[in-house]
């Protein structure tokens, strides 16, 4: 049996129409992913090589290393198929879902990150898809949710709320239940209630897995610390999971910053999504765990320039880590992540997810935190997030920007 | 013998739901009084969370205007005070708003408070009974009543498992999905009637009752009782669009209260044999 709770975390809190498919969910998570049983971590390992593009590299990066004095190891994430780390865990639940004889798929997505994953999984094994995403977000991620619908899934746009990522796990929470007996909800992260947290987590651990092996081969040894932004968390622990039994490894979670730290209770509205650093324990979305929430536990609205990241909760797994001690929970606010974007772009040639950007933020304003060798996990890349870094650099003034105005060599445009 | 439990003992129980606060405070507990008015045995009364997972359209609606208009646990329960009912309440919420209350997390603070307000039950759609534990002890504790959902995909052990847990009344969803009006009923609720044969609670039906007719169907088939919320909330959320005044949306409600309590004496009537005169 795999436990539901992490110290006091986690856990299964959803009506009971849904009890009895997570109970059978964690049966098939039980017997599938942990025993293997008909070989499915075998096709899942074939599949996440042959169609996800794995292993990604774990790259020394010249220019920052010499920039922070330290060596920079960057894996890739960004370079799996869809350009995310997403595809992990979405490609796993997928093929779980039709493991267990499902044939309905329905995901919510944020930054569009994860619902793009899940279309493509699901159109790569054949499985009829729905997509829930935010209005704010279909707005701000214009390019996945094309996407989306070029690989056949239908997206459906949530409008209660602020129109982001909490809104649509709400609605697909309550597709769910409607179909239960036919449907498998792919949830986007390590949130939700237990077999999610850890089954995510597994499916994501390939991340660390392949990064300890190899950063073991290029730099002789362990790293000093290990980097990765943090919405829900999946990354993260992705990221994490296989170095946790490392004491010397520092492991820093990075969050989203927003405008503040600060929070207007009146308003219900947290300008951050800084639920490790800021967050109480409470219950949501299936799980307890640490939350944005006034002090009746209404839960705030979040706040993040970056949608994957823009969230009230965390997967139980790291508010326990981080309870713990063996987690660091950092964050960076929308300006920092923005000047990150930029310089990343134009110093490594890579451009990154917004998400991204704040762990590449957080190097950047502490690089004394790094230790000797330091590794950060490019979760995504940034294509997805021109149109909303056009529009939000424009409203700054941010030193690492070009300016958009402005063409030298006359172009004659 | 719980007042809960005596609501259930004579005949029928007609159980609405209302958002508390929608659309306002006054208001609400206009709406709320004309319910008892129109023959209620029991009122579940809703305490407004932010992420109402189990709500249809029509109650998400109730609950964001009712917190748009500010109100909050505190509120509720001054609420509660305030009524003048003769009937036994029901506090539904989700879990969080429970745990969150008083100083320390834990349900203990939120039950005291709601036992010292006159609330007799809860209802709590996000708390499946595995996790009910602490809820449980807190009511046991202070003489509530706890009462679960049993969906139409509840089987096997977690239908004993929520056996061990229930009092007051088990709540029978009749059919799959979140809470709306329908304009039929599942037979999904005979079905779910029939595996709760045996228990020794009153087994209330809810999901989708619109109408005298549903209620008499539902009663005729078994129910100890009928809980209609969506229904009411639309009489109250249509008031609200066309800026009625609420004494006018009160006549409505009480009229409709009636009309279901009827439907549910009728649906009784027809399935216990008139006693036999000599
Ligand atoms: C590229 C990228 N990184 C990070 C995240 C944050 O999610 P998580 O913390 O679950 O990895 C997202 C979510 O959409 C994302 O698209």
């Amino acid at each position: 049996m795999s436990t539901s709770k992490f110290g006091e975390y986690g856990g299964q809190y959803v009506p009971e129409a849904l009890m009895p498919a997570i109970e059978e969910l964690e049966d098939a998570y039980e017997r599938y992913v942990l025993d293997n049983e008909d070989g499915f971590m075998d096709e899942f390992r074939r599949r996440l090589r042959d169609f996800g593009g794995r292993p990604t590299p774990l790259q020394h990066a010249e220019q920052l290393s010499e920039r922070y004095d330290a060596e920079v190891y960057l894996k890739r994430e960004d370079l799996v198929h869809g350009g995310a780390h997403k595809l992990n865990n979405a490609l796993g639940q997928v093929l779980l879902a039709k493991y267990m004889g499902k044939d309905r798929i329905v995901a919510e997505t944020g930054a569009g990150q994860h619902g793009t994953a899940t279309a493509m999984a699901a159109a790569h094994l054949g499985m009829p898809c729905e997509i829930y995403m935010g209005e704010r977000d279909i707005n701000r991620q214009r390019p996945n949710v094309f996407r989306m619908r070029l690989n056949g899934a239908e997206v459906n746009t949530v409008t209660v709320g602020r129109g982001t990522l909490k809104e649509a796990i709400n609605e697909t929470m309550r597709d769910w239940a409607t179909n239960v007996e036919d449907t498998h909800y792919v949830i986007g992260s390590i949130v939700g209630p237990h077999p999610f947290p850890v089954m995510v987590r597994d499916f994501q651990s390939v991340i660390s897995e392949e990064a300890r092996e190899q950063i073991r081969e290029r730099a002789g040894r362990l790293p000093d610390s290990v980097l990765a932004c943090a919405g829900g968390g999946s990354n993260t622990m992705g990221a994490f999971h296989e170095f946790v039994g490392d004491e010397e490894v520092d492991l820093y979670a990075v969050e989203a910053g927003g405008s503040s730290l600060e929070v207007d209770e009146k308003e219900g509205v947290a300008p951050n999504s800084a639920s490790l650093s800021t967050g109480d324990e409470g219950v949501l979305h299936g799980a307890r765990t640490k939350l944005l929430q006034d002090s009746d536990g209404q839960i705030m609205e979040s706040h993040s320039v970056s949608s994957g990241l823009d969230y009230a909760g965390v997967g139980p797994e790291l508010a326990h880590l981080v309870d713990e001690g063996r987690v660091t929970p950092v964050n960076v606010d929308d300006e920092g992540a923005l000047e990150a974007f930029h310089r990343l772009s134009q110093e490594e040639g890579i451009i990154p997810a917004l998400e991204t950007a704040h762990a590449f933020g957080f190097a950047h304003e502490n690089p004394e935190k790094l230790g000797d060798v330091t590794v950060i996990n490019v979760s995504g890349r940034g294509d997805k997030d021109l149109e909303s870094v056009i529009e939000e650099s424009a409203k700054r003034d941010l030193e690492a920007a070009p300016d958009m105005d402005v063409f030298e060599g006359g172009a004659g445009l | 013998m719980s007042r809960i439990d005596e609501a259930f003992a004579d005949g029928p129980a007609f159980v609405p739901y209302l958002a508390v606060g929608d659309p306002d405070y006054e208001s609400s507990k206009a709406y709320v009084e004309a319910l008892a008015r129109g023959g209620a045995d029991v009122i579940e009364l809703g305490l407004p969370f932010s992420e109402p997972v189990a709500e249809g359209p029509t109650i998400q609606g109730a609950v964001t205007r009712a917190l748009d208009a500010g109100m909050t646990p505190e509120k509720f329960f001054e609420f509660v005070e305030e009524l003048d009912v003769d009937v036994p309440l029901v506090c539904m919420t989700y879990y969080n708003l429970i745990y969150q209350f008083g100083d320390n997390p834990g349900p203990r603070p939120f039950v005291e408070r709601a036992a010292a307000a006159g609330i007799e039950g809860f209802v709590v759609p996000d708390l499946p009974a595995e996790e009910a534990d602490p809820l449980r002890e807190a009511c046991d504790d202070l003489g509530l009543d706890l009462v679960f959902i049993v969906a139409p995909t509840t089987e096997g052990e977690r239908l004993q498992r929520i056996m061990d847990q229930v009092s007051g009344y088990v709540y029978v969803q009749a059919r799959l999905g979140v809470t709306g009006a329908r304009d039929d009923v599942s037979d999904q609720t005979d079905e779910a009637l029939a595996r709760l044969e045996e228990w020794g609670v009153p087994k209330a039906v809810g999901f989708g009752i619109k109408t005298g007719e549903h209620a008499e169907r539902i009663v005729e088939g078994g129910a100890d009782g009928i809980i209609v919320g969506s229904a009411l909330v639309d009489i109250v959320a249509e008031g609200h669009g066309e800026g009625r005044p609420a004494e006018d949306v009160a006549a409505d409600l009480e009229a409709k209260a009636r009309e279901l309590k009827e439907g549910a004496e009728s649906g009784y009537a027809q399935r216990v044999p008139e006693p036999e005169h000599t």
